[in-house]
């Protein structure tokens, strides 16, 4: 144990900002220390675990990058077999790639098999890990180090998956959408979801101050515009209906949150940036609309 | 004496896994392992097996995970593959072994494709040569179901903690009807201590599984792992007289000999070909041929002195293999025997063949033909070291 009440605890080499450490200390803080945490490859395992060291003070697992909803499954079924599940809470920590791209055989296959563990997608909407690539959760325009604007390109083409709804379609009793700038509605929920019996799905939206081209300090600030925009909506879905929206207060455009962003520069300098904002823009006005924000 | 009992191959290990009390059992069905995991499931079903999980997951890279994860918490855990499923499993074989979790897993031997085939040969385990498992290779279904009780008892012991593979031949081993010793429970429970590893995820006590390595630690903990390897091969050989000890049967440890002190002539296999190139000896004995039979029972680790010391006084060395290394035109078996010999004073020709790919089937007049090469190349040196033995020219 390090001597720290943390659960995660500080000294790990993440960056300044990082959105990965806020969401592990927070959540750590919400489930309490009778849980048990498997995390795919990628920047929090790094940063939390160079040997000899290890920011956890809860047990934790790392095996690979495609395979931590398996592994989670095996955990489960290990307590369960052995009479040790009782209240331990087994929480997988995954981003967007190890989620949405890779590893989402093993996701689909361990929630359609019914196991009792919480999946928490922590997403950075790239690669970050391996220098900031596209990855399934890159949003429309973004650019990544392998979707850059050119002469014949405006970065990102297509739009970020929908990975809460492809959980919702798994028949989770419990999915929720959340932001690492929202600790207090990321600790409820994730805490609710590991309260709830069966496969729950939790989908954090964590703005990476290396990957999106922003100042370490401002991490809360970019992660509160994306949800005021309507870029992100925060819900909970519960056996596949809607029962709480995060309201927004005061709607702000989506150029702010662009703006403050290099990832999304080029849209302000390039002839047809106006027209693509004005899609984006759009995209959040249906969100509003949809969920009534 | 022991009852025996008709069964299928896959009946009689799955039997053997029920009574080595697994707490996991993840599952991918893949021909010809299905009826391995079929019984397991039925097992299950009918409440045989304890609190054992039977998970059917969505595939075989999950199934390996799932191991994984299920280890680590604590679980003694079982599963079987083949072929593309253990292929599938390879990133996930690597990080087993690093992890040091005693995985045991059947390995119903198969062909790789392309082009496809179900049947059997070794390609597929002789694939993952270098992923840090212990590698068994079983000569019949007998072999093959007590087999499973020595890979936990080997692969659980503190100083050695690898995965291991029980490798026995598809179709031929999985799906033969012979009589078997089924494993008796009481006998198996004395052989076979309960799993209690050191180190489990267990929130009373946290523990970190999965750190990352950089350069200034990482081979150590590489180099760790062979010297688990080297405790296994003292160990398979205890646990084999240990098995002998309480149910009375042995089928050698590291390796196993068939006429081979006087041996001139030394094939050497593993698998279910063993049976019929043990036929072919007697026969050929009876004749007056002094041709002997190595079978090698541990690949993985490779039992470099024990061959050594088998082997030395052969006038020739025939390695008969189920696998090629495609561009060196050599099976596995042949390659590490020869490099086993090298650096040694042993100077002894190596006649390697190649057979059985993709269920080709391996008649007794095969093998007699590939001795009597052998005896002319004692006398006039070998002029190819490794070939086909029953490729069809006709067909290229």
């Amino acid at each position: 144990m390090n001597k720290t009440t943390e659960l995660f605890a500080p000294g790990h080499r993440g960056c300044a900002g990082c959105c990965d450490a806020l969401a592990a200390k927070f959540m750590l803080k919400a489930v309490g220390e009778n849980c048990i945490v498997v995390t795919p490859t990628g920047c929090l395992e790094v940063f939390s675990t160079p040997f000899p060291e290890s920011a956890w003070n809860v047990p934790w697992i790392h095996s690979l990058f495609e395979n931590t909803a398996a592994v989670a499954s095996g955990v489960e079924a290990a307590l369960k077999a052995l009479g040790r599940k009782n209240d331990t809470k087994i929480l997988a920590i995954g981003g967007d790639g190890a989620t949405i791209d890779i590893g989402i055989r093993g996701l689909s296959g361990a929630f359609e098999r019914g196991h009792d563990f919480t999946y928490v997608c922590v997403d950075n909407e790239a690669y970050m890990n391996t220098g900031v690539q596209r990855s399934g959760g890159t949003p429309f325009a973004a650019t990544t180090t392998t979707t850059p604007a050119g002469k014949a390109s405006f970065g990102n083409l297509r739009p970020k998956k929908n990975m809460p709804q492809i959980m919702i379609a798994h028949g989770s009793p419990y999915v929720a959408t959340t932001s690492v700038a929202y600790p207090k509605d990321m600790m409820r929920k994730v805490k609710k979801a590991t309260e709830i019996t069966g496969p729950t799905y939790v989908h954090v939206h964590a703005p990476c101050t290396t990957g999106w081209g922003f100042d370490g300090s401002k991490t809360i600030e970019l992660g509160r515009l994306a949800v005021q925009t309507a870029l992100w909506p925060m819900m909970e879905i519960e056996n596949g209906e809607i029962t709480g929206v995060h309201k927004i207060r005061n709607k702000r455009p989506v150029g702010e949150y662009l703006k403050a962003q290099k990832r999304f520069k080029h849209l302000f300098s390039i002839p047809e940036g106006a027209e693509i904002i004005k899609k984006i823009q759009e995209l959040a006005d249906w969100n509003a609309d949809q969920y009534d924000l | 004496m022991s009852k025996l009992t008709v069964v299928e191959g896959s009946y009689a290990v799955a039997h053997a896994v029920k009574v080595c009390r697994p707490d996991v059992i993840p599952a991918y069905p893949i021909t010809p392992q299905t009826h391995i995991v079929e019984e397991l499931s039925q097992f299950a079903a009918n409440g045989e097996i304890g609190a054992c999980e039977y998970i059917t997951v969505e595939s075989e890279f999950s199934a390996i995970s799932v191991l994984i994860g299920a280890s680590a918490a604590g679980a003694r855990t079982y599963s079987a593959t083949t072929s593309q499923g253990l292929a599938l499993m390879h990133e996930v074989l690597f990080n087993a072994s690093g992890m040091r979790l005693p995985l045991v897993m059947t390995v119903a031997n198969r062909a790789m494709s392309a082009p496809l085939s179900i049947w059997n040969d070794h390609q597929d385990s002789i694939a993952q040569r270098d992923v840090g498992w212990i590698q068994l290779y079983a000569e019949d279904p007998q072999e093959t179901a007590d087999m499973t009780p020595q890979a936990y008892k080997i692969c659980e012991d503190s100083k050695i903690m690898l995965p291991a593979m029980a490798c026995f031949d598809g179709f031929i081993l999985t799906h033969v009807y012979e009589p078997v010793v089924l494993l008796e429970q009481d006998l198996t429970d004395e052989f076979l201590p309960p799993f209690a590893p050191e180190h489990i995820l267990d929130p009373s006590n946290p523990k970190t599984f999965g750190a990352f390595a950089d350069p200034s630690i990482y081979t150590e903990f590489r180099y760790m792992q062979e010297l688990g390897m080297s405790a296994a091969l003292k160990k398979i050989e205890t646990v084999a007289d240990e098995f002998n000890e309480i149910y009375g049967r042995y089928y050698g440890g590291l390796i196993d000999g068939y006429y081979l002190d006087d041996a001139e002539i030394v094939l050497v296999a593993m698998g279910s070909v063993i049976g019929t190139i043990k036929d072919v000896i007697d026969e050929l004995r009876a004749g007056g041929k002094k041709v002997g039979l190595l079978k090698i029972r541990s690949f993985r680790p490779f039992p470099t002195d024990a061959i050594r010391d088998a082997v030395k006084n052969a006038a020739i060395i025939v390695p008969l293999d189920k696998s090629i290394s495609i561009g060196k035109y050599e099976g596995a078996l042949c390659t590490e025997i020869k490099a086993s010999l090298y650096n040694t004073r042993i100077d002894i020709p190596v006649l390697g063949y190649i057979f059985g790919h993709g269920g080709r089937d391996i008649p007794p007049e095969r093998i007699k033909k590939i001795v009597s090469e052998a005896e002319k190349a004692i006398v006039s040196g070998i002029t190819i070291e490794s070939s086909y033995a029953d490729l069809q020219e006709e067909l290229l």
